[in-house]
């Protein structure tokens, strides 16, 4: 097979600026004042919500804080979202509305201690290796692990019961398994009565969803449907994971939901080893969210729209916040296409390779009268700014905090120079700021961190020494002389019910099958993931010489090889119904008839999303990179010259 | 609130070298004894006693015992450096030094002057486990002329950590060894690449191929290195690395073993996917094909 590798990206060294339609290197005064009049001059055309900001997941949460206050208050609005959106904003979402705080409820220990594992749509094996060994801990200690997953991952190689779904019936699958636990009379009548709210409505609701039903819409067989309900159901104690499988759905906000309705049926949340958990794909994905970095919160994942918080805020900001949510990651590209969004600046970000129906994100952001971005390397997005400044690599070359899935907030430290004139996002940001006219100073990512646990409850007592003494403290940490239990939401538990607060709802939800359908044209379902030694668009991955790398591939199983006359390492064209590419094929037999599975690691080679559908959430506005209807054509022998 | 904790743990006193310690209840002797010399012993991992180099004596144990593995009882009396002890460690040392090539590993040579072995005696016959290096991948390479035999790595790629069982024990007596399926090359093993083998070695026989390469070329200098403690940047879970940095290079990569997230290990990302940072960082042509 032909060895595709690109070179690895070059850290970028100075700032460049965009003179007559090229990148030149530019001086960090001419960048900056560059990049501050842009910002300007469209903010004073066509006022605050103009401005977009896409602030950084990889970055720390020190600069989180000060992206999102530098876009509410020396812009004025709330338009700040992140690559969360892509990934795990259907789980904060779900979990917020059901608990009131987004946060996956348990912690790694509490796997190793946990009677059943449910890994639903988690290839943690290769995509988090290090919380699968607390899984693996788990197993050898006695957990029975049940794995749900159209391919039959690493992760499923390791379970008890591997239930291969269908693409995009996960809802279904949940509602059957709810279904047999109410049947068998499992679920947990005293937990349902005092802590949660609408069974009823939701018991009639999964009601059709018998096993058998649920077979011919799944393809799990009932028999497994049922294992898995009694074996989840009847545990002392179980942990419920999931990743991408589920929140990268057109409806992924119901279906987190269904895997919550589970928890709440059976009380497996709010008690030790029993919990719901989202693992997280970026290091900061979960801190970019708490410190506000998101249209709709502010700083400890706070009510925008409560005029309480809002107020603390301003007092503190010196200024007043927009009384109302900004734009989304897909909102936001929605209005560069329509000209309500004109400036953006872009921190850490790549959604030119990482956006479903990447081609109409880059029409899109090519309408934009002017983009900054900020970046440790020239990517294809940087590639289109107006001005490109050159950013230190955030867990190595910066001092900071990251919060990961298990809500533990841990120090970041400088290990490094960073090369040749990059900087510090923090001291970019603030030197922006000074020139549209607010003079900030932060001496440090400690202020910065000290500012943020003044305002955010959920962080008051994670001072740096603490987090360093204790090696990261999960929140909610509100006081520095005391550490929280590692699961959340104990008090659906209290016998008191002012303790107890707001029941959890149970959500009623309606089955819908993936958007781009399966045809006579397009008849085989794509759905896409990471590899273990790959990361997202491979900028940082390609880096390294990994032996275990072999470039973008089609994979798909023996059977479907055979009836398409395909052998391994032919080059083959996958088509969707927006775009085409051309990729060898790889053959799996962890695959099933009908499934075919990409990467989106080799983007300069393999435009994976270029397949993918722009279908979102209505709720988190998520796009549908799991489920994508291609067809895949032997390529014609090439002509001759 | 109800966090399981565990039951509160009785203490037990023992005497070392005439000298009472109070230790809590299983606890090995190695616990109230930091400084004795270990090689097989690992702090992540099950004991395999299989070096000897730490063995104490027990008053009323016709054996000396592995003070890593033998739990502390009430009352117990060690003496660490008893006639009886010094002779053992001696004459372990000069076998393994006889046989292994123990230049990387940390203490060895500070030990052998300690307890006067002297490896040369068994004269140039000796058999010894002398044997090119492996180099058959870009990440990690085999030195097995440095392997004493103490299972770490089989244990941290197997059943105690990452269990990807790329490697085990093969052959007997003095000819067995580690070894993948068929002494197949790692890039045609079960190998992930993860480095947690190379984290628990304690001689160097494996190491980063980055510190292999600058040993050859004689500029690892271990002593201008500082170690920076930061967190992952490749996905949630928040896995904390130890960056070792040499002339502003990330140059190793390992993991506090005490880290509740981590207890040491990592994936070939965090362990071997740091090149980004720095490609194009200096002049210096940095790792491409």
């Amino acid at each position: 097979m032909k060895q595709k590798r690109a070179e690895p990206y070059d850290r970028l060294t100075h700032p460049l600026v965009r003179d007559d339609g090229v990148l030149r290197r530019a001086t960090w005064e001419e960048a900056l004042d560059r990049a501050a009049e842009g910002f300007r001059r469209n903010i004073e055309a066509h006022g605050p919500n103009a401005f977009a900001m896409l602030s950084c997941a990889r970055s720390t949460n020190e600069m989180n804080y000060v992206a999102q206050k530098f876009t509410r208050v020396v812009v004025g609005t709330n338009n700040v979202d992140s690559c969360n959106r892509t990934c795990h904003a259907p789980s904060v979402a779900g979990l917020s509305a059901v608990f009131g705080s987004g946060g996956g409820t348990s912690s790694y220990q509490e796997v190793e201690d946990t009677d059943v594992i449910v890994m639903w749509g988690s290839a943690a094996r290769n995509a988090h290796p290090i919380f699968f060994q607390h899984v693996l801990k788990g197993i050898r200690k006695g957990a029975k692990m049940f794995a749900v997953d159209p391919r039959r991952t690493g992760t499923a190689q390791w379970a008890d019961l591997w239930l291969g779904l269908n693409v995009g019936t996960d809802i279904p699958l949940a509602h059957a398994v709810a279904r047999e636990i109410i049947h068998a009379g499992l679920h947990n009548t005293a937990f349902i009565e005092r802590a949660t709210s609408g069974f009823e409505e939701f018991a009639r609701s999964v009601e059709p969803w018998t096993p058998e039903v649920a077979e011919q819409v799944t393809g799990v067989p009932a028999e497994a449907i049922r294992r898995l309900a009694h074996a989840y159901a009847t545990a002392d104690r179980a942990q419920l994971c999931w990743t991408l499988g589920i929140t990268e759905h057109h409806n992924a906000t119901d279906n987190v939901r269904a895997l919550i309705n589970l928890a709440l049926l059976t009380g497996h949340v709010g008690r030790y080893g029993s919990g719901l958990s989202p693992l997280r794909g970026q290091n900061n994905v979960q801190g970019g969210g708490d410190m506000g970095a998101i249209p709709n919160r502010l700083p400890g994942f706070q009510d925008l729209l409560d005029p309480e918080v809002r107020a603390r805020f301003e007092q503190v900001w010196s200024n007043t916040i927009q009384p109302r949510h900004g734009l989304n990651l897909t909102e936001m590209l929605e209005a560069m296409g329509e000209g309500e969004v004109t400036t953006c600046y872009l921190i850490g970000e790549n959604p030119v390779q990482s956006e479903a129906d990447s081609l109409s994100c880059i029409k899109r952001l090519g309408m934009l009268d002017h983009l900054v971005v900020q970046d440790i390397f020239l990517t294809k997005t940087a590639q289109m700014a107006d001005v490109v400044l050159p950013a230190s690599a955030a867990w190595c070359e910066a001092d900071g905090t990251f919060t990961n899935s298990e809500r533990r907030v841990q120090r970041v430290r400088k290990a490094l120079t960073p090369p040749g004139e990059a900087r510090d996002d923090i001291e970019i940001l603030c030197d922006l700021a000074r020139r549209l006219g607010h003079d900030w100073h932060y001496d440090g990512a400690e202020e910065v961190w000290d500012e943020l646990r003044r305002l955010s409850p959920a962080h008051t007592g994670m001072s740096y020494s603490r987090l360093e003494e204790h090696q990261g403290i999960q929140w909610p940490c509100p006081s520095e002389d005391s550490i929280e239990p590692p699961y959340l939401h104990g008090r659906l538990w209290a016998t008191d019910p002012v303790a107890r607060g707001t029941p959890a709802p149970f959500a009623v939800l309606e089955h819908s099958p993936p958007v781009d359908v399966l045809d006579e044209e397009f008849p085989l379902r794509l759905t896409t993931g990471r590899r273990l030694d790959s990361y997202n668009t491979g900028v940082q991955s390609s880096g390294f010489a990994s032996p275990l790398r072999r470039g973008e591939t089609v994979e798909l199983c023996p059977e479907d090889a055979r009836r398409l006359g395909l052998t391994a390492g032919e080059e083959v064209r996958i088509s969707s119904r927006r775009g085409t590419v051309v990729a060898p094929v790889f053959i799996d037999p962890a695959l099933r008839p009908g499934l075919v599975f990409m990467t989106m690691h080799f983007p300069d080679e393999v435009d994976t999303n270029s397949l993918t559908i722009e279908a979102t959430c209505p709720i988190a506005g998520t796009a549908e990179f799991k489920a994508a209807a291609v067809r895949i054509d032997k390529l014609v022998p090439a002509k001759a010259g | 609130m109800s966090v399981p904790l565990p039951p509160p743990r009785r203490l037990v006193e023992i005497t070392v070298d005439g000298e009472p310690v109070r230790l809590p209840e299983g606890s090995t002797i190695l616990d109230a004894c930091q400084d004795t010399p270990t090689l097989c012993y690992g702090d992540t991992l099950t004991p395999k006693n299989a070096c000897r180099v730490c063995v104490v004596e027990v008053e009323g144990s016709r054996t000396l015992v592995p003070a890593c593995s033998r739990r502390a009882e009430e009352g117990m009396k060690v003496s660490t450096d008893s006639e009886r002890v010094r002779h053992s460690r001696k004459l372990v040392l000069e076998l393994l030094g006889s046989s292994v090539d123990l230049s990387t590993t940390p203490g060895a040579a500070e030990w052998i002057a300690e307890y006067d072995a002297d490896p040369q005696r068994f004269g140039q016959e000796a058999a010894t486990v002398e044997q090119p290096v492996k180099v058959d991948n870009d990440l990690y390479v085999r030195d097995y002329g440095k392997c004493i035999m103490c299972y770490k790595c089989v244990d941290a790629c197997g059943d105690q950590w990452q269990n990807s069982f790329a490697i085990t024990v093969a052959g007997r007596g003095f000819d067995s060894h580690i070894s993948t399926e068929h002494d197949a090359p790692l890039t045609d093993s079960a190998c992930v690449y993860c480095g947690n083998c190379v984290e628990v070695c304690p001689t160097g026989a494996l190491s980063f191929k980055t510190e292999f390469d600058m040993r050859a070329a004689g500029t690892w200098h271990e002593e201008e290195q500082t170690q920076t403690t930061t967190i992952c940047a490749y996905c949630g879970v928040g896995c904390n690395l130890t960056l070792h940095v040499q002339d502003n290079e990330i140059v190793k990569v390992t993991s506090p073993h005490d880290n509740p997230v981590t207890h040491g290990n990592l994936c070939i990302k965090g362990r071997f996917g740091f090149q980004h940072v720095q490609n194009g960082r200096s002049a210096k042509q940095t790792q491409k094909d």
